[in-house]
C-alpha cells in the first residue's frame, strides 16, 4: 500500500515537472504571442495541477495532515489560469501585436470588416 | 528517494525558469513578457510546494494560495492597462 502510494506521487511529481518543462520550451521556441501563450497556459496549468495533487497526497497519506488549502489552490488555478491567459491575449491583440507572417487566418478581424 | 525524485523535479522547474528569464529578456513586445512571468509566478507555486515536502514541513502552504492569487490579479492589471491605458477607470458615466 505504501510502496504504491509512493510510485503514485513519484509520477505525479515528474509529470508537472515535465509539463513544467515543456511549456517553457514552447514559450521559447514558439513563432509568436498567440502560440507561446497557447504553449504556456495550458502545459502550465496541468503541470502544476499535478505537483499540487502530489503534495496533497503525500500530507494526506504519509503524513496523515488533510490540507484543503492545496485542494483550494488547484481549483484556483485551473480557474483563473485559462482567464489570465485570454485577458493577456486579447490586451496583444487589441494593442496591435502581429499575428505570425505564416498563419492563415485571422477571423476576428474579417469579423471587425464585415460589422463596419 | 523521495530526495532524489524531488530533487529531479526541482532541476527541471529551475530550467524552465531559466528559460522563462531569458523569454523576459529578449521577448519582443510587452505581452510576451507578461505571459512569461505569469508562468514563471505558477513555476514558483511549483517549487513552493516541492521544497515543502523536501523539509517535511507544512508550514508553506498558505504561500502556495498566496502567489497564485498575486500572479492572478498581476496579469489582469496588466493586460487591462494594455489594452485601456488605465487600470482603474474613474469616469462616471460614458
Amino acid at each position: 500500500m505504501n510502496e504504491i502510494v509512493n510510485v503514485i506521487i513519484f509520477i505525479l511529481i515528474i509529470l508537472g515537472a515535465f509539463l513544467n518543462l515543456v511549456a517553457a520550451f514552447g514559450v521559447i521556441r514558439l513563432p509568436d504571442v498567440y502560440t507561446r501563450n497557447h504553449a504556456a497556459s495550458k502545459a502550465t496549468t496541468l503541470g502544476i495541477s499535478a505537483i499540487l495533487l502530489a503534495t496533497f497526497l503525500y500530507y494526506y497519506l504519509e503524513v496523515g495532515h488533510f490540507n484543503a488549502r492545496i485542494l483550494l489552490a488547484i481549483v484556483f488555478l485551473f480557474l483563473t489560469s485559462p482567464v489570465s491567459g485570454h485577458l493577456i491575449n486579447r490586451a496583444a491583440y487589441y494593442s496591435g501585436v502581429p499575428l505570425w507572417e505564416k498563419s492563415v487566418r485571422d477571423e476576428l478581424k474579417t469579423e471587425k470588416k464585415q460589422q463596419l | 528517494m523521495l530526495e532524489t525524485i524531488v530533487s529531479i523535479a526541482l532541476l527541471m522547474i529551475a530550467i524552465a525558469m531559466a528559460m522563462l528569464i531569458y523569454r523576459v529578456i529578449k521577448g519582443p513586445t510587452t505581452p510576451d513578457r507578461v505571459i512569461a512571468l505569469d508562468a514563471l509566478g505558477i513555476n514558483l507555486v511549483a517549487i513552493v510546494a516541492l521544497t515543502s515536502i523536501l523539509l517535511k514541513t507544512s508550514a508553506f502552504l498558505d504561500i502556495i494560495l498566496l502567489i497564485a492569487i498575486l500572479a492572478f490579479i498581476g496579469t489582469v492589471a496588466f493586460s487591462k492597462y494594455l489594452e485601456k491605458g488605465v487600470i482603474i477607470e474613474n469616469e462616471r458615466n460614458r
